[in-house]
């Protein structure tokens, strides 16, 4: 285990050139690839971004063995990247062409280019292992990525394309959003559709091969999609999702490169992506109104509130002001409460002041006597509006309303009100002075 | 390869009409679309007279959104011309207005009410400027002519279904346009919705607007429409409402579901995808 002050080294850009580089490259990469996977995910291009990079492997190993066929040196970088930018837009056209001129829908036409692209780029590679003089065996970190060996070039390339992430975004915001939320109006509307699209998806191609060497083509595609989705549990603005994403994305290129770092021969580009999927992971529980605790938080108050609404329903209608203990009992297995679900729900209600604590067991307040009065009348009228305007059965009404009345807003029930009184039906409404 | 139907069938209530003239908002001439190989609207003619709200009407797949989207130049025509003031759509392009299905759209998109109004703007802002304020002002207006000022901050998904219609009709408004394409405006939506589009479209037409509208509710069309074009893969009439919207049309409209037409465009189909 490494220990504290060289954790603190690591984080603070301190513990040598080479891991500095390291860490500042793939933060930039998280970055760029973050705001970038926004416009990917809303444009609903998850998978295809994940068949474009699958489909850089064939260009790689064309750009290396042509290379070395001219002479030329065959591990430039700048060809070998650019052989990869070329044969992964080759495979979103076919994605393109399969889509246009068969019957193919979008996941089979990705599901093709995706395993017929990697598995070319899989025989070109072990055609260069088996004859290449020299050299083959660097073309493998494009498969699973080594960020280790970054130099300054590459970080420069991810600044640069962080940079170009940023500019396009603050430029054409409006833009990238009307094509991703509605293209068919964005075309009526004048707008260049296509035009938008292709630089969308260069930025995408960009990133793409820009995270090649360092988390290589199977994994970059995490970079782009889930800092996307992990903000967007946060936000429901447009430009707050891309901030934050570009923020998760960064951030996880720099812990996972930071941890990679501090624990040797780990993969950095593997690392990078199990810390951004932990930051999925901490958005999907603990995100306010989209996460799991605060669903869960939502559907038990719910079932508080219904629970609540039928005992004061159930006292409301047998005319009782005292609840006895015998009686909740009964009622709670009616209603199949467990004794801890139980126990919730009268600390709720005598929380809201809507029962006191008596000998023999609860008594109603005023407020909970009227709480009865008004969930007995929502029931009444709800099963009067089914009879008279739906042709629901009387014998078959009470199940149906059973679940409507707790949720009639204040506007549903004087809506119902005004169309029950046109057909003559009168619901008295709970006279509160009578308690 | 462009399909030219053979068969024809004669169009009725286009007698009296003018040819299409600069003074029509738009008119159709001979247009036959073609999807995916299989043809779903034949030599179309149609001339809109101005200052009218005229319906789409017909059986599904009668081809009603396909006539406005090949109009607008969202789905390639086989054959035939469009025109828009005597102009090409591209010329005439900022005096028309769009509402889209709803269900053409993911609703979880994360933008407000108000932005999504915002963007029948954005050919007024141009490229890479912001929303300024003047543009926001006249976006809550156009919110506020359909009743949902209120929800102008509201997250879309957060919107009821109606809501969302309403939501889109205000975004045509804001595109400030005299001729107005609506697909299927009142699809599933209560009756406040309802009311709103209602009052919308006659405010419309008050302002010398034309608005084409798809529509099923076959009841309401005396009751909202001034013109109406009967479609069922041609156009079986069309005309002033109360010339054409007989019940002998709307039999030719929707009886016999399997026309001579539809039997021939199944066939070219199955000719042309190589499966007989």
């Amino acid at each position: 285990m490494p220990s504290a002050s060289e954790i603190l080294q690591t984080l603070t850009f301190q513990s040598g050139y080479n891991t500095n580089l390291v860490i500042l490259g793939t933060t930039l990469l998280g970055l760029a690839a973050g705001i970038i996977g926004v416009f990917a995910l809303l444009r609903k291009r998850s998978l295809m971004t994940d068949a474009l990079s699958h489909a850089t492997l064939p260009g790689i190993t064309v750009a290396f063995l042509v290379s070395t066929a001219l002479g030329v040196n065959s591990k430039s970088l700048p060809l070998l990247l650019f052989g990869a930018a070329a044969s992964g837009i080759i495979g979103v056209l076919c994605i393109q062409a399969i889509l246009r001129f068969s019957r193919l829908r979008e996941d089979a036409a990705i599901g093709i280019v995706l395993s017929v692209f990697f598995g070319a780029g899989i025989v070109g590679l072990s055609y260069i292992q088996a004859n290449a003089a020299s050299g083959s065996a660097g073309l493998n970190k494009f498969i699973y990525g080594q960020a280790a060996t970054m130099q300054p070039p590459d970080v420069l390339l991810m600044g640069g394309i962080a940079v170009a992430a940023m500019l396009a975004t603050f430029l054409f915001l409006k833009e990238f959003a009307l094509v991703c939320f509605n293209d068919s109006f964005a075309q009526v509307d004048g707008w260049p559709v296509s035009v938008i699209d292709l630089v969308m998806m260069g930025l995408v191609v960009l990133v793409t091969v820009a995270g090649l060497q360092a988390v290589g083509l199977i994994l970059v595609v995490a970079m782009l999609i889930i800092p996307a989705v992990a903000a967007r549990l946060w936000t429901d603005r447009l430009l707050q999702l891309v901030i934050i994403a570009g923020l998760i994305g960064a951030g996880s290129g720099y812990l996972g490169s930071v941890i990679s770092a501090l624990l040797p021969r780990k993969p950095a580009g593997a690392v990078i992506v199990l810390t951004c999927s932990g930051i999925f992971l901490f958005s999907m529980i603990a995100a306010p109104s989209r996460g799991i605790i605060s669903a869960t938080w939502r559907r038990i108050r719910l079932r508080l509130q219904i629970e609540a609404d039928h005992l004061f329903e159930h006292a409301h209608e047998n005319a009782k002001f005292v609840i006895t203990q015998v009686e909740l009992k009964e009622l709670s297995q009616f209603r199949a409460w467990s004794p801890a679900f139980r126990w919730v729900l009268i600390r709720s209600i005598l929380s809201e002041g809507q029962v006191v604590r008596v000998s023999e067991g609860f008594e109603l307040t005023r407020a909970g006597a009227n709480r009865g009065a008004q969930v007995s009348r929502n029931h009444a009228l709800w099963e009067q509006y089914l009879m008279s305007y739906a042709d629901v059965a009387p014998s078959h009404v009470d199940w149906s309303v059973d679940q409507v009345e707790h949720v009639l807003s204040q506007e549903l029930v004087s809506e119902l009100e005004r169309t029950l009184s046109s057909r003559g039906i009168m619901i008295p409404q709970p006279n509160e002075s009578s308690v | 390869m462009p399909v030219h139907p053979t068969i024809q069938e004669s169009s009725q209530g286009l007698a009296t009409r003018p040819e299409h003239s600069a003074n029509s908002p738009l008119s159709i001439h001979a247009m036959t679309v073609a999807y995916h190989r299989k043809p779903v609207l034949w030599d179309v003619d149609y001339d809109a007279p101005p200052n009218k709200l005229i319906a789409i009407v017909g059986p599904n797949g009668a081809g009603k959104s396909t006539l406005i989207k090949s109009c607008l130049g969202l789905i390639p025509r086989a054959s035939g011309q469009v025109e828009f003031w005597g102009l090409s759509y591209k010329q005439a392009r900022s005096r028309v207005g769009y509402v889209p299905q709803r269900e053409s759209v993911d609703w979880d998109f994360p933008v407000s009410a108000l932005d999504v109004v915002c963007m029948g703007r954005y050919r007024m802002i141009g490229w890479c400027k912001p929303v300024s304020k003047k543009h926001k002002e006249a976006a809550l207006s156009c919110l506020d002519q359909v009743g949902m000022r209120e929800f102008a901050n509201r997250q879309i998904s957060q919107l009821s279904g109606g809501q969302q219609q309403r939501v889109f009709l205000a975004r045509a408004l804001a595109q400030e346009a005299d001729l107005y394409f609506m697909d299927e405006p009142f699809a599933g939506v209560d009756a406040a919705t309802e009311r709103a589009i209602v009052q919308v479209l006659r405010k419309l037409k008050e302002n010398n607007k034309t608005v084409i509208v798809v529509h099923h509710d076959l009841q309401t069309v005396p009751d909202y429409f001034d013109e109406v074009i009967l479609l069922n893969m041609r156009v079986v009439a069309a005309g002033e409402v109360s010339d054409v919207f007989t019940s002998e049309n709307l039999h030719k409209t929707y009886g016999g579901r399997l026309t001579l037409l539809a039997e021939a465009a199944e066939a070219v189909a199955r000719a042309s995808s190589g499966n007989t």
